[in-house]
């Protein structure tokens, strides 16, 4: 909590703040002192907080007008979308609004990746977010089942048969994920209250991830410790409020774009076709935000060792700590590191594309190539690279590279670090 | 707390304790857990009867059983002989038309493909069998896997002729 010793101003708000500190914890909440530094690439934090919240109310809303059975579900959804006043609204928001969750999630941890934001003493911050990831991707697939599309089906029958690759129990936990031999009525209905629980599983862990944020603090943009509160920071509010706010409105302006002009761009047509188990779409893609994962299960020609794989791909990044061996944490001051983060983006971007191709030829070699690469960049380039890297001397401060000291001062001028308030 | 090593009856009471938790956690977990398995009324659909008195040689229909396409066709000579000659070291997954196809003339498979669970079309593909559209793999006309992703042969259901019109499945 904050250094100093908070009292409320008022004779009731001393009596209720002595009973129940909220009103400490607000006051910690706006005083708490941040790297004066940050970029926009920090402004990331309270978007992600905003598409929860967003994807919360609207599927709450959403809740009240679905119906989670085989035989309605997909006209319940049109209903929705005809008849429900706004509903073609609420569920765009919805729709679309998963998508730039993901975008926003993507920003956040490859902002992490590229100023050292995962490195002691932020592990704990790091792995929740993991866990909150994972969970995203959980909630999201759930979500995509429920208007029971053709997608929805087939997209739910292949990932659930992912879990048929384990061998002996693979089956018997299929058909427990089921509730039947195939994706049927009881696989809709727990999938709909799953995805009903997730976000708030989600919400409390987004409650630790900031309190576990709030013990150390903020990194930035320089990557080095500072003392707090100091000339080096400002408090939360009201600058960093204020930043955050007009990345928002950038963020919203970009989110209703694709609302209100191409809400279906991120969709597949399929999916406004109603579920029908006697025929498979011609061709089966997840949504594009888990395409370098399927792109990564595809390239190994083994069925269970491509789950393997898939699932190493995302769990890696709990170890991402300790595999990096580096004590300098921003890339900044880090040439080598520099690169081979562009090219970990450029390597996760064409998994992606290669994700959404068939499977075959020269697409499949891409594939394996961009897996290879992808396990190479966490297990092998980056505890060798802290090893052997010469990095840049670090500033004292954030203020010094400003200020004075002229031999950091053109890394720290740099765009990264140009939002000095 | 003393550092002696010597087992107390305390010790006793806290580890008996413990598994009659730990056993009545387990128990009290097991209904909710298995209310995720298949319940009565799916059960209840395991078999389906099929009247194929209509399906003519050459002709295949699909039928729905537990959620799944299954195949019945009934095959042509030229395809039974096709089948049975494919020496078996050319398949990926061997397997003998015959105990495929305990009765030749008819072959009863799961319509799903082995790769990721897509359901192939009929009378396509290399072998003149079945193919998926998904991930390009041919099977032959006795449901055999012959080219592409697919681990193994189209899976054959538990099936008998109730009468020599009528096939249950399950």
């Amino acid at each position: 909590m904050s250094e100093h010793e908070y009292q409320p101003k008022s004779k009731f708000g001393k009596w209720f703040n002595d009973r129940l500190p909220l009103l400490t914890l607000t006051n910690h909440l706006t005083d708490y002192p941040t790297p004066k530094n940050l970029n926009y690439w920090w402004t990331f934090g309270g978007i992600l907080t905003f598409c929860l919240i967003t994807q919360i109310i609207t599927g709450l809303v959403l809740a009240m007008h679905y119906i989670a059975h085989a035989d309605m579900a997909f006209n319940s959804v049109e209903h929705i979308m005809r008849d429900v006043n706004y509903g073609w609204l609420i569920r765009y928001i919805h729709a679309n609004g998963a998508s730039m969750f993901f975008l926003a999630v993507y920003i956040h941890i490859f902002r992490s990746l590229f100023y050292g934001s995962y490195k002691s003493p932020r592990e704990i911050i790091w792995i929740l977010g993991i866990i909150i990831y994972v969970l995203m991707m959980a909630a999201a697939f759930m979500g995509y089942v429920l208007p029971w599309g053709q997608m929805s089906f087939w997209g739910a029958t292949v990932i659930t048969n992912l879990f048929s690759a384990i061998p002996l129990v693979g089956e018997g936990i299929v058909t427990w994920l089921w509730g039947g031999y195939s994706v049927d009525n009881p696989t809709l209905t727990r999938f709909f209250t799953l995805h009903y629980l997730i976000p708030f599983l989600i919400l409390g862990l987004v409650v630790l991830h900031i309190w576990a944020l709030h013990i150390p603090g903020n990194n930035n943009p320089v990557g080095i410790d500072i003392k707090k509160p100091s000339k080096d920071t400002v408090s939360f509010h009201p600058y960093i409020v204020i930043k955050d706010l007009f990345a928002l409105l950038i963020f919203t302006i970009l989110f209703a774009a694709f609302v209100f002009y191409s809400p279906n761009v991120l969709g597949h047509a399929d999916n406004y076709i109603e579920a029908n188990p006697m025929v498979t779409p011609a061709h089966i893609v997840p949504e594009w935000y888990l395409l370098p994962f399927y792109a990564i299960l595809r390239s190994v020609p083994d069925k269970l060792m491509g789950v393997i794989a898939m699932l190493s791909a995302i769990f890696i990044l709990v170890a991402l700590p300790w595999l990096d061996t580096s004590k300098v944490r921003s890339a900044v001051f880090r040439p080598l590191y520099k690169q081979f983060y562009w090219i970990l983006v450029a390597d996760v971007l064409i998994l992606g594309y290669v994700g959404a191709m068939p499977a075959e030829g020269l697409y499949l070699l891409i594939a394996r190539i961009g897996t290879a690469y992808y396990f190479a960049h966490f297990l092998i380039i980056l505890p060798i690279l802290g090893k052997i890297e010469k990095t840049t001397p670090l500033p004292l401060s954030i203020t010094e590279p400003i200020l004075g000291g002229a031999l950091n001062a053109e890394p720290a001028r740099s765009k990264e670090n140009s939002q000095n308030l | 707390m003393s550092d002696q090593k010597k087992v107390k009856r305390r010790d006793f009471i806290f580890t008996a304790s413990t598994v009659v938790g730990v056993v009545g956690v387990g128990a009290a977990a097991w209904p909710l857990i298995d209310q995720m398995n298949p319940d009565a009324s799916v059960k209840a659909l395991a078999t389906t009867e099929v009247d194929v008195s209509s399906v003519q040689p050459g002709q295949s229909i699909t039928v729905l059983w537990r959620g799944k396409p299954v195949f019945i066709k009934r095959r042509t000579e030229n395809e039974i002989i096709e089948a049975k000659s494919v020496s078996l070291n050319e398949l990926k997954d061997p397997q003998k038309d015959e105990d495929r196809a305990t009765n030749p003339e008819w072959l009863v498979m799961l319509g799903v493909c082995t790769h990721l669970g897509c359901v192939p079309l009929a009378d396509k593909g290399d072998y003149n069998g079945w193919f998926c559209p998904c991930h390009g793999s041919h099977y032959d006309t006795s449901g055999r896997i012959r080219k592409g992703p697919a681990p193994t042969n189209l899976e054959i259901p538990k099936y008998k002729f109730v009468n020599s019109k009528t096939i249950m499945i399950g």
